[in-house]
């Protein structure tokens, strides 16, 4: 926690600028934020990091995933302002070109992925599932089921999940 | 999608949590997961939301057999620690029926127990409901009712209460404590709650300010072994109960000596089945016993044009739970 930089200061329209710190893929970032922007829209308006995906932006479809210290969030329902000085990954985080993250290049080897809308959503929750060490395919399924895919390549998602899990 | 504009504020301590959240207009944050879908569905606008998230409210405990959770407790961190899974399954079952890995992540057990009904007619602005629009009228009575509750319903207010937690909570006899103006208290979760009547809008007896610092339930290792949490939906995983059941039982000599029935989907609040209790206790558990309690479940129900399928689901659901545990002995 740090008090400090979460200085809110008021106007008589009741539209607040909060200046924040977070570290989002190892780098720092200090911006001032509006009171009511959701991690999401920092991550994608304010910073540019257009990866993490706004689907439904009520917390069902799971298309903006991220992580905060390794475990997974919805980043739709997370108000910026609250996560003053924590650490987020995002997909932009996660492998690069040259040497993908396992469950990236399974998803590629499963065709785990259609139009590619959700993907990186369902690859930051994967990640985050195979710490969780899923014991069989139902728990893949079941521990997956916070991030929908309109194209329906669910079989393939499990597939690419289960054969990083060793399932 | 978003509401109106609000002042953000974080609280230092509990004291200042219960002063801020006692101003007019002001909500408390802790995961936030119901809280900002309220406030991007319209079905509320705060003026000030007042963060609690980073208050020392997260440990969980066990003393006695008991297990105490505080309020900004994680769902996810309660469902996996060992006391619970050990001593207090059905906690753990009623948690990983809830949402998806995500919201458990952020979800608190506070936060859990406060969250609004899904009634449509709440969550989609432009309809009637008495619950966001005191006086504008329930959509949900004339109109679609699938949702609706059985039981402990009023003209002015159809609405079911959600949260999973909760029922297994109520089956456990569990604990409120809270802060507020008037200092700590502790009372059972079931005065938490408030039927509707003519006020839907007033969902719980807490004040202004009062905050939810934890929970307690009472030495439950006794029925480890013998409770369920079986949550019926309209798909596998990550949907709301149409209709849940908590049940837990005490089988001595092959008699029944406690038993313990709470039902979720289908009131307002946790809807505890005491008939069905007493029809158990005493008995040797076996099926005309366990029909006469899914019969009982459902003996006052009220349902209206579309939820009438509740009432068969319910008893059933009460016949199946009873049966599981059962098995499991």
């Amino acid at each position: 926690m740090n008090a400090a930089t979460a200085t809110a200061t008021g106007s008589p329209l009741g539209v607040d600028t909060i200046a924040l710190s977070i570290t989002i893929n190892g780098k720092s970032h200090h911006v001032g934020i509006a009171a009511s922007a959701t991690l999401l829209d920092l991550i994608r308006d304010q910073l540019g990091l257009t990866g993490t995906k706004k689907g439904c932006d009520m917390g069902a479809c799971g298309a903006c995933t991220v992580l905060m210290q390794g475990r997974r969030i919805k980043s739709c329902l997370a108000l910026a302002a609250s996560y003053d000085g924590e650490t987020i990954t995002t997909i932009e985080g996660i492998g690069t070109a040259e040497a993908l993250h396992p469950l990236q290049a399974a998803f590629i080897r499963h065709d785990a992925l259609q139009c590619g809308y959700c993907t990186p959503g369902q690859i930051l929750s994967g990640i985050a599932l195979l710490d969780e060490k899923p014991e069989s395919l139902a728990a893949i399924r079941e521990g997956m089921s916070g991030n929908l895919c309109r194209c329906g390549a669910y079989p393939n998602i499990v597939a690419a999940i289960a054969e990083v899990a060793g399932r | 999608m978003s509401g109106p504009a609000f002042h953000y504020s974080r609280a230092a301590d509990v004291g200042d949590a219960v002063n801020q959240g006692a101003r007019s207009g002001a909500a408390f944050l802790a995961g936030g997961t119901d809280l900002l879908q309220l406030w991007k569905a319209g079905a509320m606008a705060p003026k000030g939301v007042v963060d609690i998230s980073r208050l020392p409210l997260r440990d969980v405990s066990s003393f006695d057999g008991g297990l105490s959770l505080g309020a900004l407790a994680r769902l996810s961190d309660v469902a996996a620690h060992p006391v619970v899974t050990r001593d207090h399954p059905l906690i753990a079952e009623a948690i990983l029926a809830s949402a998806s890995g995500q919201i458990r992540n952020m979800a608190t057990v506070g936060g859990n127990l406060l969250q609004r009904t899904r009634c449509p007619y709440f969550r989609t602005e432009g309809l009637a409901c008495n619950k966001r629009r005191p006086g504008s009228g329930c959509g949900a009575l004339s109109g679609e009712s699938r949702q609706a509750a059985l039981f402990g319903a009023s003209t002015s207010c159809v609405a079911t209460h959600a949260s999973d937690l909760a029922v297994a909570l109520t089956a456990l006899e569990a604990e409120v404590e809270i802060l507020g103006d008037a200092g700590r208290k502790r009372f059972p979760l079931a005065d938490l709650y408030r039927l509707p009547a003519d006020a839907p809008e007033r969902e719980t007896n807490l004040a202004a300010g009062d905050l939810i610092t934890g929970i307690h339930v009472p030495n439950a290792s006794r029925f480890a072994a013998s409770s369920t949490y079986l949550k019926v939906r309209d798909r596998a995983s990550f949907e709301f109960a149409v209709v849940s059941v908590a049940a837990v039982l005490r089988v001595e000599n092959g008699t029944i000596v406690e038993a313990r029935l709470a039902a979720g989907g289908v009131a307002p609040l946790p809807w505890r089945l005491t008939r069905s209790e007493a029809a158990l206790t005493g008995r040797a558990p076996e099926d005309p016993t366990i029909a006469t309690a899914g019969d009982l479940a459902v003996e006052h129900a009220r349902p209206l044009s579309h939820n009438g399928f509740k009432v068969e689901l319910l008893r059933n659901a009460v016949i199946r739970a009873l049966q599981t545990i059962g098995g499991r002995r």
